[in-house]
């Protein structure tokens, strides 16, 4: 973090500074040094709050109009896109909404995941990160509930029910949850109560993740430490904004097309039918971004080990930084782990297709399949690779490759540690 | 320093003062998570008569008792033999027909998948039972899990005839 004596040029800001130092706060965030060298990777934590934001205005725009009643939650909802003034756009921001928060996650995870953006000193901003992800899934899952069709109930009751797999206590769990015997008004009314109170919990977190980001600074596509100030940093406000600017612009298209050109498309069209105890859909399948863990939940043959399986799937990345024994950050130096981590994204998205798809014959082999090399990836290949790979030369600075000049003193000192 | 091992009074103070404010929290917390509960208005929905009079041999029913979907099934005579004819090393959660069904033409039990929960469709399945389209459990003519992920059979709830055209759940 940059250390500077920031004093406002007005006395008022002074008088009001010196008693709550917020202009120094502003000051500390737009001078922030910034490697200079981020590429477009880099913009999705700016992407990811405009898309919490996005959420939760139209979340409380939408809770004055919703009724969170099993007899009238799915009326609502259709007063809202038949009758509510722009109700159907501010509906469609909110469920698109939650497709693209998604969809910029698990960028920014990846980025990390390519980068080694979750290494030391920066675990506790990647299990902070972890943290949030959870609470996202939590948060997504209640919200499509909420409306009350056929897939928010039967979703509601197959995710409960993973807990009735939990030996003995599960069923005290699960009544406990539902507040009944099955999936009934009180597990909608406590679901819209959390719904609402969650986004909250992850702006909290988010605030904690960036201030956990600004005690080491950023990570680098070269993945280096950096002096900071120095010519490897610009600082955060303009370079940073404007660039991180353009990319939401880019990504709003995107969000656009959604909301305007094909709102539903990500959605299951069983959800316009209202929520009936006694029939289960043919087939039910979670929102898109939830697949890749449900198609570990089903690969699994025993329903305890099947829990554990999804659960673990998650708790390992929580872990990754200590099971990534590599010290070089940046896959632009791992040039094995480079294609392990392209297979790994092969492998989640075929597991995601296998979700989606009926859990029977060549589909759940393919998905037994993948589950496997999932668990591989992180527990076996990232721990040996890290002992064994020959990693290329990282440079001593950003400039240093193509300037030869201003290696930082710190990097010269790591690589006469290591060579 | 080796005086500092004998507990003090204050250590003793210490240690109740924790003891007592643990217990004072738990108190205070208790109420705010057994609110979840199922509440008394939800208990006293505990049971259910239905009449079964008009179901033809190889039907069912579903009623809804405690937001739970219970099959009736009035079981045909190769239902029966075909439920009682298999061997009981042969199942995942032996349980045998007789125990299941007292009375063999009417099979009574909770209509939720033992895996996740969701409702498993009748006359389907590779056992001429029901089958779960979640997650592909398939259950033979007693509501006994056979092949899938589902762990236990159908649940078998409380249930009486209260006479011979009457069936009270629960």
């Amino acid at each position: 973090m940059s250390d500077h004596n920031y004093v406002p040029s007005s006395k008022i800001g002074k008088w009001f500074n010196d008693r709550l130092p917020l202009l120094s706060l502003s000051a500390h965030l737009r001078e922030y040094p910034t490697p200079k060298n981020l590429n477009y990777w880099w913009t999705f934590g700016g992407i990811l709050t405009f898309c919490l934001i996005a959420q939760i205005v139209t979340g409380i725009i939408l809770a004055m109009h919703y009724v969170a009643h099993a007899d009238l939650a799915f009326d609502s909802v259709e007063h809202i896109m038949r009758d509510v003034n722009y109700g159907w756009l501010i509906r469609y921001v909110h469920s698109n909404g939650a497709s693209m928060f998604f969809l910029a996650v698990y960028i920014h995870i990846f980025r990390a995941l390519y980068y080694g953006s979750y290494k030391s000193p920066r675990e506790v901003i990647w299990i902070i990160g972890m943290i949030i992800y959870l609470l996202m899934m939590m948060t997504a899952f209640m919200g499509y509930v909420l409306p009350w069709g056929q897939m928010s109930f039967w979703g509601a009751t197959v995710i409960t029910n993973l807990f009735s797999a939990i030996p003995l206590a599960g069923e005290s769990i699960t009544n406990w949850l539902w507040g009944g015997y099955a999936v009934d008004n009180p597990t909608l009314t406590r679901f819209f109560s959390l719904h609402y109170l969650l986004p909250f919990l992850i702006l909290g977190l988010v605030i904690l993740h960036i201030w956990a980001l600004h005690v080491p600074g950023n990570n680098n596509p070269v993945g280096i430490d950096l002096k900071k100030p120095s010519k490897d940093t610009v600082p955060f406000h303009p370079y940073i904004v404007v660039k991180d600017l353009f990319a939401l612009l880019l990504f709003l298209i995107v969000f656009a097309f959604f909301v305007f050109y094909s709102p539903n498309i990500l959605g299951h069209s069983d959800n316009y039918i209202e929520a009936n105890p006694l029939v289960t859909p043919a087939h039910i399948v979670p929102e898109w971004y939830l697949l890749p863990f449900y198609a570990i939940l089903r690969s699994v043959p025993d329903k305890l080990l099947g829990v554990i399986a999804m659960f673990a799937s998650i708790f390992i990345l929580v872990i990754l930084p200590w099971l990534d024994t590599s010290k070089v950050r940046s896959a632009i130096f791992r040039p094995i782990y480079k294609q392990f981590y392209w297979i790994l994204i092969i492998d989640v998205l075929i597991l995601g297709y296998m979700g989606a798809m009926p859990a029977e014959g060549t589909y759940l082999l393919i998905a037994r399949v993948a589950t496997a090399y999932y668990f591989v990836h992180f527990l076996i290949i990232l721990p040996v690779l890290g002992r064994i790979e020959k990693t290329l030369p990282v440079p001593l600075s950003i400039t240093e490759p193509v300037l030869g000049g201003s290696p930082n003193p710190e990097m010269v000192k790591k690589r006469e540690l290591y060579n | 320093m080796s005086d500092q091992k004998k507990p003090k009074r204050r250590d003793f103070l210490f240690t109740a003062s924790y003891a007592l404010g643990a217990v004072g929290v738990g108190a205070a917390v208790w109420p705010l998570l057994d609110q979840m509960n199922p509440d008394k208005s939800v208990k006293a929905l505990a049971s259910t008569e239905v009449d079964v009079s008009s179901l033809e041999p190889g039907k069912s029913i579903t009623v809804l008792w405690r937001g739970k979907p219970v099959f009736i099934k009035r079981r045909t005579q190769e239902e029966i033999a075909e439920a009682r004819s298999v061997k009981l090393d042969e199942l995942k959660h032996p349980e045998k027909d007789e125990d299941r069904a007292k009375n063999p033409e009417w099979l009574v039990m909770l209509g939720i998948c033992t895996h996740l929960g969701c409702v498993p469709l009748g006359d389907k399945g590779e056992y001429n039972g029901w089958f779960c389209p979640c997650h592909g459990s398939h259950y033979d003519t007693s509501g006994r899990i056979r092949k899938g992920p589902a762990p236990t059979n159908l649940e078998i709830p409380k249930y009486e005839f209260v006479n011979s055209n009457t069936i009270k759940i629960g």
